[in-house]
């Protein structure tokens, strides 16, 4: 299968970050007010995540395993002072309307998660795309949760009036409990979309991306691989086995720190 | 075995007492301030109270219907929330906000929860609070033909004179059910005398309510300030029909008196130093909400036990 296109499928559909891994909570349920607001903060975000993911690929060989968590925060926060720098030079208005969710982008966790569980531990190609999907992801869903409250609470999309003129405004839409009413719909209405193709045979099966087949040390629960069988012969099955043998240093370094915390003691 | 020998599992001791008799009850105690409603605001109300309860029943049919549920509408209780949410709306409202509301009130907060008795917020009093969100201005509008000032607890809240007898009676503004402080108690004794309700949670929170507004609404312990405050808005309507609902109240007695005076320092903090004249229906769902907490600090001890023991494991 195509590696970059495999990547953005996965970041966009089959585990997209809001619908299904239900990461980045903050900004999302915060800053959707509106189609316009929720496309910004999540291109903005997918900006970031691609970049990061990059970097930290490149320097994945070179970051101490004890120390990574700094040095992704480091590597990440650099990013976003820098977006943050270009969206107060080029458009001061959704910096002012985004507000303090352009610093939160630092501790957003698919940012921090996609870093540490794929990133870290992948070749940079397929990290840059996996931060592509997964960014992508991220700002399709927030701008879908955006149009609906927009629609909902002013009657408009992207600021074009589409509601006819007697529409009466759901104001509470506008404010954070429609937040959680409208992303609560929209996670029903994808999971009945998906099951319904699942019963058609389509596979939505969560493999975790970047699984090192180090089962004993990943704290992932619901990971389909676990008890991971290695006469499985299908496509995924094989590119999987294949990225576990490229990358076994990582498992390696789990368990020498592990070792050496316990003779401390 | 002989015909005399009945054998069965337990329980053995049954009670003809049962979800729809109870609800039946309430919807009786309920129609006193109902029929005073529409004597008050005229035909509309009725219309009201019709497309309410005609949309909590129909969406709570339909849920059962699409997710091929047990259809649950006879156990009354769909009724018994689009009556409460009738009477907690102001006559003027749009037909077609009150029929929002009671899909509101049935499909959110109650069936995707898991029907009756897995609701955590009394199903009305959340579907009153999402409309007064999203429709302030609507559901706010207390004129109509027959009054055209104020509410009497937002004229008190303003510093003016309100006249108490008529708000026992219940000829002021306000919503369809509220008003009339007789045809609620009439409703409220009818259902402590068959045994639905007890005073516990209403007697605590009126008398929680009545000493904040004394010590910190302003005016001392003047009667006539403290019986508007007593009279006015929600609170008996509240007290008796909604804060005693069996879903959303604690079932542990010490926790409903801790529960009662919760929801009076609520309903007081909110009414006196809030924004609004009102304060009942956050105090209310908001105090739904603790009583988790409140069923687990008052849980009784076993008989045997030590009080404060920690349970084996």
């Amino acid at each position: 299968m195509n590696k970059a296109g495999e990547r953005l499928y996965n970041g966009i559909i089959k585990e997209n970050p809001t619908f299904v891994l239900m990461l980045g909570m903050c900004p999302t349920l915060a800053v959707t007010t509106s189609a316009m607001n929720g496309l910004g903060m999540g291109l903005t975000t997918a900006v970031v995540l691609t970049m990061s993911n990059l970097i930290i690929s490149l320097l994945r060989k070179v970051i101490p395993n004890r120390v990574r968590i700094p040095a992704f925060i480091v590597i990440i926060a650099s990013f976003v002072t820098a977006v943050q720098l270009l969206l107060q030079a080029y458009l001061p208005s959704l910096n002012d309307a985004l507000g303090v969710y352009i610093p939160l982008i630092v501790v957003n966790c698919i940012i921090l998660g996609r870093a540490e569980s794929y990133a870290y531990s992948n070749p940079p190609i397929p990290s840059l795309f996996d931060g592509l999907g997964m960014g992508l992801g991220f700002s399709l869903a927030l701008t879908c949760i955006g149009a609906v409250r927009e629609i909902l609470a002013a009657g408009s999309v992207f600021g074009f009036r589409i509601m006819p003129d007697s529409y009466v405004t759901i104001n509470i839409f506008g404010l954070a409990p429609g937040a959680f009413f409208v992303l609560a719909a929209l996670t029903a209405l994808q999971n009945y979309v998906k099951n319904k193709r699942k019963l058609a045979g389509k596979d939505y099966e969560k493999i975790q991306s970047g699984c090192g087949h180090d089962c004993l040390h990943c704290g992932e629960s619901g990971c389909s691989e676990r008890f991971y069988d290695n006469t499985d012969t299908s496509e995924d099955a094989v590119m999987d086995a294949a990225r576990a043998a490229a990358k076994p240093k990582a498992a390696t370094d789990d368990l020498e720190t592990i070792d050496l915390d316990k003779e401390d003691k | 075995m002989s015909e005399l020998l009945k054998v069965s599992s337990n329980p053995h001791i049954r009670s003809k007492v049962t979800t729809s008799s109870i609800m039946t009850a309430v919807v009786i105690a309920l129609l006193p301030a109902a029929g005073f409603g529409i004597y008050n605001f005229g035909p509309r109300a009725l219309a009201v109270m019709a497309v309410t309860i005609a949309s909590t029943v129909l969406t709570e049919l339909l849920f059962g219907w699409l997710w091929k549920k047990k259809i649950t509408i006879t156990d009354m209780s769909a009724v018994v929330t689009g009556l409460l949410l009738a009477l907690n709306l102001p006559v003027g409202i749009p037909l077609w906000i009150a029929a929002l509301g009671g899909v509101f009130a049935i499909l959110v907060v109650k069936m995707l929860f898991g029907g009756l008795g897995q609701n955590f917020m009394n199903p009305a009093l959340a579907a009153r609070c999402f409309l007064l969100i999203s429709f302030p201005s609507q559901m706010t509008n207390f004129v109509c033909d027959a009054y055209t000032g104020a509410t009497p607890l937002a004229a008190l809240k303003a510093g003016e004179s309100v006249n108490v007898m008529n708000m026992i009676v219940g000829k002021t503004a306000g919503t369809i059910g509220e008003t009339s402080v007789i045809a609620l108690l009439i409703g409220a004794c009818f259902l402590i005398l068959i045994g639905v309700i007890d005073l516990r949670i209403p007697g605590t929170y009126i008398v929680t309510v009545i000493l904040f507004a004394g010590f910190f609404g302003g005016h001392g312990f003047d009667p006539a300030y403290l019986s508007a405050q007593l009279a006015g808005g929600g609170l008996i309507l509240g007290a008796f029909f909604m804060a005693t609902d069996y879903v959303t109240r604690p079932i542990t007695i010490k926790g409903q008196y801790v529960y009662g005076v919760v929801l009076g320092l609520l309903t007081g903090i909110f009414r006196i130093f809030g924004p609004g004249a009102e304060g009942v229906s956050y105090a209310i769902i908001l105090g739904n909400l603790l009583v988790p907490l409140i069923e687990k600090f008052t849980m009784p001890v076993a008989f045997g036990r030590k009080a404060g023991a920690k349970h084996e494991k």
